[in-house]
């Protein structure tokens, strides 16, 4: 089953896929369908309890090839970094490019939600704590990259660039397909025009060799969300944009690139 | 978090405080620390000095009460460092507690940003050498950040001059001074909120620092660790040896 959070008639709802639509899960609108065009779509994630932020763990260099691409030989251990949860955005929403960028890329991810406390999980016992699946674009702004715990925030935290949805799919029904998660393939278009093709089986640290890694030394909660890197072929971005992940049997992730507020629209090419 | 969710009322007794957004620890941060490291500030593998704060998130699973016995599996880096708490009045605020009404509460604006309190952290971490790209696993294990049990209101806290002292086992081993900072708390926190938004319930921590010599303060199971601040309730706690095996990749 695939599963929305968005906002529709001035309500938060929960939704879920059906027949091409959206069937609301609201006690009032139970069983009311309204189509993709007409909501807001939201970060497919629940809220999670007060006093416990959303914990987000993105990986660096976790594809052979983009390891390969930046020159860069495969990690040793998963190079991780943490981000805060109010970058992210929803499906179909606006990611802004700050004016005067050179190189603001996408980065099309598998990304894992946890749906039980995670803490010392074995390798084998890994997917029994995966709540389900979504695609992330965990944007990058390269202009901003130093050499001080990379990837510094400025370059991976910012507000509006990190979307992701549509759906949290469930865990079982990736798990029963052919090769699991670890099979799927991973497309990203810029208008259109394919720029990133790859696969979840290149990955370096496979899903469940990145909970055992993780758990091994922090616990995990439900909600909190591993987003397991990129492959290779990431390219700039443009003001005007449009930027669709897709990771196979999970979902398309649409992004329009905005330039900021009160900034004179780039230049016509 | 969007924008639109909604965050139920937590209660919060009053010795029993956690962050309840996300918190952003700062590195270099201590003017001390910085010119220490000036020299290799253009060498491989960092190239040039920091231009924006060096920030990291201590996630969820790394906040343990004031009081903790935290497990550790090696010897630890003491992280006394002083957090601000985004945002206005809220329920569970330590001005509600003072039995104020929300009219008379006063929040302060800094570089901007709405700050309701601050409050004393030890911000621990595994020993690392370099700066570069550090594992995870350094900063984010579980109870890495001991969070003070009470915030104090940040209209009554003089950021200019506020002195931090950590004890380790009764004896004085760092004392960090505010006004040595590099970007004090409204140039951090203007300098981050222009490209990411503190939410309210987020903590900003102004950074730790360094001895003299460059080193830090480290601890290790068994060690009793005090952090002290004028005004400010101490914040106390306990090292323990890690009990169980770490399993797992690398």
């Amino acid at each position: 089953m695939k599963h929305a959070r968005i906002a529709w008639a001035g309500a938060l709802h929960d939704a879920i896929e059906s027949d091409g639509q959206l069937e609301l899960l609201t006690p009032a609108f139970r069983g009311q369908r309204v189509g993709f065009d007409d909501v807001v779509w939201l970060p497919p994630l629940a809220p999670t309890p007060p006093h416990r932020p959303r914990t987000v763990l993105a990986l660096g260099l976790n594809y052979a090839d983009h390891a390969k691409e930046l020159a860069f030989k495969p990690p040793e251990e998963p190079l991780a970094f943490a981000k805060g949860a109010a970058s992210l955005i929803g499906h179909r929403a606006r990611t802004v490019r700050p004016a005067g960028v050179k190189n603001m890329h996408y980065e099309c991810e598998l990304a894992v939600v946890i749906g039980r406390e995670a803490r010392r999980v074995r390798k084998a016992d890994a997917y029994d704590f995966v709540r389900g699946y979504t695609v992330a674009n965990d944007f990058a702004i390269r202009d901003y990259l130093e050499n001080w715990y990379r990837p510094n925030l400025r370059v991976k935290n910012r507000d509006t660039c990190t979307p992701i949805g549509p759906w949290l799919v469930d865990a079982a029904d990736v798990h029963q397909l052919s090769g699991g998660p670890m099979a799927l393939k991973l497309q990203t278009t810029v208008n259109g025009q394919v720029t990133q093709q790859g696969s979840t089986a290149d990955m370096v640290f496979d899903v469940p060799t990145l909970i055992e890694y993780f758990s091994s030394f922090m616990t995990l909660y439900p909600g909190d969300v591993i987003l397991t890197g990129t492959p290779d072929g990431v390219v700039d971005c443009p003001v005007g944009a449009e930027v669709v992940c897709s990771v196979q049997g999970i979902g398309e992730l649409q992004t329009t690139m905005v330039s900021e507020p009160n900034r004179a629209p780039a230049p016509a090419p | 978090m969007n924008a639109l969710a909604t965050r139920a009322p937590a209660p919060a007794p009053a010795a029993a405080w956690l962050p309840c957004g996300t918190v952003y620890g700062t590195l270099l941060n201590f003017q001390r620390e910085r010119d220490l490291w000036a020299p290799r500030m253009t060498q491989p593998p960092y190239l040039a000095a920091p231009q924006a704060p060096v920030l990291y998130v201590k996630t969820a699973n790394t906040f343990a009460l004031g009081g903790a016995a935290v497990p550790v599996p090696a010897p630890v880096w003491l992280g006394p460092t002083l957090g601000l708490v985004i945002g206005e009045y809220e329920p569970n605020s330590p001005a509600a507690q003072d039995g104020q009404a929300p009219a008379a509460i006063k929040n302060r604006v800094i570089g901007g940003v709405t700050v309701s309190a601050c409050v004393l952290m030890n911000d621990l971490c595994l020993p690392h050498e370099s700066y570069y790209r550090p594992a995870i696993r350094y900063r984010n294990r579980d109870g890495f950040l001991v969070c003070g049990t009470q915030p104090v209101r940040a209209t009554q806290v003089d950021l200019a001059t506020l002195r931090i002292e950590a004890w380790l086992n009764g004896t004085l081993v760092q004392t960090l001074d505010l006004a040595t900072l590099v970007r004090d708390a409204a140039t951090l926190l203007a300098d981050v909120s222009s490209f990411m938004t503190l939410q309210p319930g987020d903590v900003l921590l102004l950074g730790t620092d360094c001895l003299a010599d460059g080193s830090r303060p480290l601890a290790q199971p068994g060690d009793h660790v005090e952090i002290r601040a004028p005004g400010f309730p101490t914040l106390s706690h306990s090292l323990v040896a890690q009990a169980d095996e770490e399993g797992g990749a690398p």
